[in-house]
């Protein structure tokens, strides 16, 4: 069975990746001005959500590591936010990043040095353990972070003051922030497309794909997982920079394993064997999200079951299934 | 000059004795086949070489430097790569990434994350030269999942070789592959070997492929080497018969 | 000395139960080599079941009666687990790995919220029993009755169970399957048969736990979640699928525990996280376990 090489250099690959990127962007950059200012402040949450699952999927989709534990970074990079902050007295969006890359740098480096010695079911355990340990701490030192009041953060100003939220914050949050955290998004996808097509992301699916080969043709398997694992989690922990000015205020429950659930969720949703499944399904989640909750307050339920339905019977996924019928489609033309 | 020396290697696993006390060597520019039954010690040998295992005793020099604890990357960097007896690829990368890969791992280029593979077109050229010496060319974007057995089993070749290695170790590069087309695997594996001057040794249990295509003929039993001599001598040498080779001189 | 002594037997208490929990799961593993994540909600389960019928529906009854009506949450663990292994886990074996972890993880989100639909989202006590039993004299302090049934049953438990792999037939053809799948099924064995006995007693022990320890204090949502980390520190300890390991676990992180709580109180579950990375840099596998 033939299939197109992955990583062949073919005239026009980038190409044909910006064919399908552009207008999507153009799209998303419409959102503002054609739709009311509610949507446009809901997809930002989706973008935001988007590059968190982008980053979780680096570890699964193509290292072949499902973690259970990836709310811990959104939360690093929420509360070195939310810290900031209230210590710093600072209100730079750009700092706020710079402080969320640092801190989720410093976590998943020492986390990633305990997990990546370990597969499957111990590296997700492991992953969900450490983030409890986040999670209770973020309660038991409720002096420093709130405990389950949690942490405000106000409306940041971008750009290094150049933008602020000075009038309506609805407005601001739907058309400035919006944009803000959509060139973010784009850059976010660019460097990770990048990654996943560079030699070091083939060397993760090699070692996705066989471990021992990938030991035999010298590659130091620990080390590459490590450096996924940081990539991943700087990833998600940008994803919760960008989240806590929207939602204005932290609380430990980013850091519950439930969250750990619903990026694992969107992923699987979205299909994890694909690049551009996660963030499809961050986005259709958030939806689901904000207009399921409001009918059932067993939210988990439905999440679990539709994961396992997902599991049985759908495991591509969205992008995965949507594929498939495409390329059925196009047969029978 | 010998590449390889083992002395007086030594692997238990639990009672059994896999390797017992193996001075086993491999000269530069050989090819060599380890022939025995099963559980002679012979796949054994080659992981304690290869690096997957440490022994419980002995020493292994190649090239005069003491290799006994290095890590397997230690070791590949040294210049010794294998192939694996259960045909072990990237499945869901393509023939020409498979190769591609290697050669990248080998140039120490995989840490790299802020460049797109598709840009180093050395690295790619050089894979398609190798995959063309070992007559992959053909297949070079399709899955290595989807090609047949044979080629499977070459690519396994192929992915060692591109290492650039000075001794490559096979562990039964024809099993598992049908009567008709073993020769010209072997036909292919041996024109690269002999033309770039590299060392090999073959573990191989059909009798044919080894007599046809080895210098010299290393037969093990039971853990220890029972002979070791050129193809003539080990047709002549009674107990290597009476042990292994049987009266039909084939493998089943 | 009285207070060392009521550490000693708190943390007792604490081993018996996570020896029941985390040896249901290593014996799961050992068998089927599987983890199952939901396995910590079944210990829940099984907490709330005994918790509805001691505190709910038989309030009010004798010590007696109560007292018998406390296996009824491992039953009930049980039953669930011969039901979800047939159906939910073994289309997965022959599945890559992620999937099994998945739809075990589905399955956690799933009993967490059936547990909340059947008893709520607060806590259900069945402290009648554990205050029925009354109290001890140690030395010159009091310590609850109830907490040395729990450490007796976790004991006999213990007890019960080497003797069921090691003396019993069915113990015989347990090891056989976990030692050597292919084999045993060439042998006549039932595969599907063992897998779903093996896993059914799993479940049945994590029940038990829950079981017990619920009179001394109450099920919660989220204890499961809770209890799956915590057994998961006494596998990496003790190394999975031994249960001699999960035993000296269950001991160890009963004792680490009970020091972090006493010392460090704040950080009592980063403490016993580094007792647990600790032992996997030393010993990977753990101490009893299979590398």
């Amino acid at each position: 069975m033939s299939v197109p090489a992955g990583f062949l250099p073919s005239a026009g690959s980038v190409g044909r990746a910006l064919r399908v990127a552009l207008p999507v962007a153009v799209l998303l950059a419409l959102v503002p001005v054609v739709l009311p200012q509610y949507q446009a402040i809901l997809l930002a949450y989706g973008l935001a959500m988007a590059i968190g699952a982008l980053g979780f999927n680096l570890l699964l989709g193509y290292t072949g590591l499902l973690s259970f534990g990836h709310s811990a970074y959104f939360g690093v990079g929420a509360y070195a936010v939310a810290l900031m902050v209230k210590y710093l007295k600072v209100g730079s969006m750009e700092l706020f990043l710079l402080g969320a890359i640092v801190a989720a740098v410093a976590v998943t480096a020492l986390f990633g040095v305990v997990c990546v010695r370990y597969t499957r079911i111990f590296f997700g355990i492991l992953t969900l353990a450490l983030s409890q340990v986040l999670w209770s701490l973020a309660f038991k030192f409720f002096w420093v972070t709130g405990g389950t009041d949690g942490l405000r953060v106000p409306t940041p100003s971008l750009f290094g003051g150049l933008v602020t939220g000075g009038g309506d914050k609805i407005t601001f949050m739907s058309h400035a922030y919006y944009y803000y955290v959509l060139v973010v998004f784009c850059v976010c996808v660019s460097l990770m497309w990048v990654v996943v097509n560079s030699p070091f992301g083939m060397a993760l699916q090699a070692i996705r794909d066989n471990e021992t080969r990938a030991e035999f043709v010298g590659v130091q398997i620990w080390r590459y997982r490590w450096v996924a694992f940081l990539v991943s989690g700087v990833f998600t922990g940008l994803a919760g920079a960008l989240w806590v000015p929207l939602n204005g205020l932290t609380t430990p429950d980013i850091m519950h394993w439930t969250f750990s659930g619903e990026i694992v969720f969107m992923t699987v949703l979205g299909g994890f064997r694909s690049f551009a499944g996660p963030v499809i399904g961050a986005i259709v989640f958030n939806y689901l999200k904000t207009y399921a909750v409001g009918y059932t307050v067993y939210w988990q339920l439905l999440l679990g079951s539709v994961l396992v339905a997902l599991v049985l019977s759908l495991p591509t996924g969205i992008v995965g299934t949507a594929g498939r019928l495409l390329a059925r489609f196009r047969e029978e033309r | 000059m010998n590449l390889l020396v083992t002395q007086d290697l030594v692997k238990s696993f639990g009672d059994v004795r896999a390797v017992d006390r193996v001075n086993f060597t491999v000269k530069e520019r050989e090819v060599l086949a380890l022939i025995g039954s099963n559980g002679a010690g012979k796949t054994t040998l080659v992981n304690l070489i290869s690096g997957l295992f440490s022994p419980d005793a002995g020493r292994i020099l190649f090239r005069d430097q003491d290799v006994t604890h290095q890590s397997v990357h230690g070791r590949i960097r040294a210049g010794i790569a294998r192939s694996f007896q259960l045909v072990n690829l990237f499945d869901q990368l393509s023939t020409l990434d498979n190769v591609a890969l290697t050669v990248f791992a080998r140039q120490g280029k995989t840490l790299n994350l802020a460049a797109l593979a598709a840009t180093d077109s050395a690295v790619w050229d050089e894979a398609a030269e190798i995959l063309k010496s070992f007559g992959l060319a053909a297949k070079a974007s399709m899955m290595a999942g989807g090609i047949s057995q044979g080629e499977r089993k070459l690519l396994d070749v192929a992915v060692a070789y591109a290492l650039r290695p000075k001794l490559l170790f096979l562990d039964e590069p024809t099993s598992g592959v049908s009567t008709r087309e073993k020769a010209p695997i072997m036909d292919t594996v041996s024109s690269v070997v002999r033309s770039t001057g590299i060392s090999a040794a073959i573990i191989e249990h059909d009798m044919d492929v080894v007599f046809n295509y080895s210098d010299r003929i290393v037969a093990m039993h039971q853990g220890t080497i029972l002979a070791d001599g050129t193809p003539d001598e080990i047709r002549r040498n009674e107990s290597v018969i009476t042990t292994l080779i049987g009266t039909t001189g084939r493998d089943h | 000395m009285d207070v060392l002594l009521i550490h000693l037997i708190n943390a007792l208490l604490y081993a018996s139960v996570l020896f029941l929990i985390a040896g249901g799961l290593s014996l799961i593993y050992g068998v089927m080599r599987i983890v199952n994540l939901a396995h910590g909600n079944l210990y829940a389960f099984g907490a709330y079941v005994t918790a509805w019928t001691v505190g709910t529906v038989a309030a009010g009854a004798p010590i007696g009666v109560l007292l018998l009506l406390v296996p009824t949450g491992a039953f009930a663990a049980a039953l669930l687990g011969a039901f979800l292994e047939p159906t939910l886990l073994r289309p997965f074996y022959k599945r890559a790995e992620e999937y099994q972890l998945l739809v075990t993880f589905g399955l956690l989100m799933i009993l967490e919220d059936v547990m909340r639909f059947f008893w709520g989202p607060y806590p259900l006590s069945a402290s009648t029993l554990f205050e029925g039993f009354g109290s001890l004299s140690v030395g010159d302090s009091i310590y609850p009755t109830y907490n040395f049934l729990v450490i007796g049953v976790g004991a006999a438990a213990a007890i019960f169970l080497w003797a069921f792999i090691y003396r019993t037939k069915f113990g015989v053809v347990l090891r056989a399957t976990s030692q050597n799948m292919r084999m045993a099924s060439a042998l006549g064995v039932n595969v599907n048969r063992v897998y779903v006995q093996a896993f059914t007693l799993g479940c049945f022990m994590a029940g038990l736990g829950g079981a017990i320890i619920v009179p001394s204090q109450s099920a919660v949502l989220g204890m499961g979640v809770d209890a799956l980390v915590l057994a998961f520190i006494v596998v990496v300890i003790g190394g999975l699928g031994s249960l001699e390991g999960a035993l000296v676990g269950a001991l160890i992180v009963g004792v680490v525990r009970e020091a972090g709580i006493t010392w460090f109180p704040e950080i009592e579950l980063a403490v016993l996280y580094l007792a647990a990375a600790t032992v996997l840099l030393v010993r990977p596998a753990g101490l009893f376990g299979r590398p």
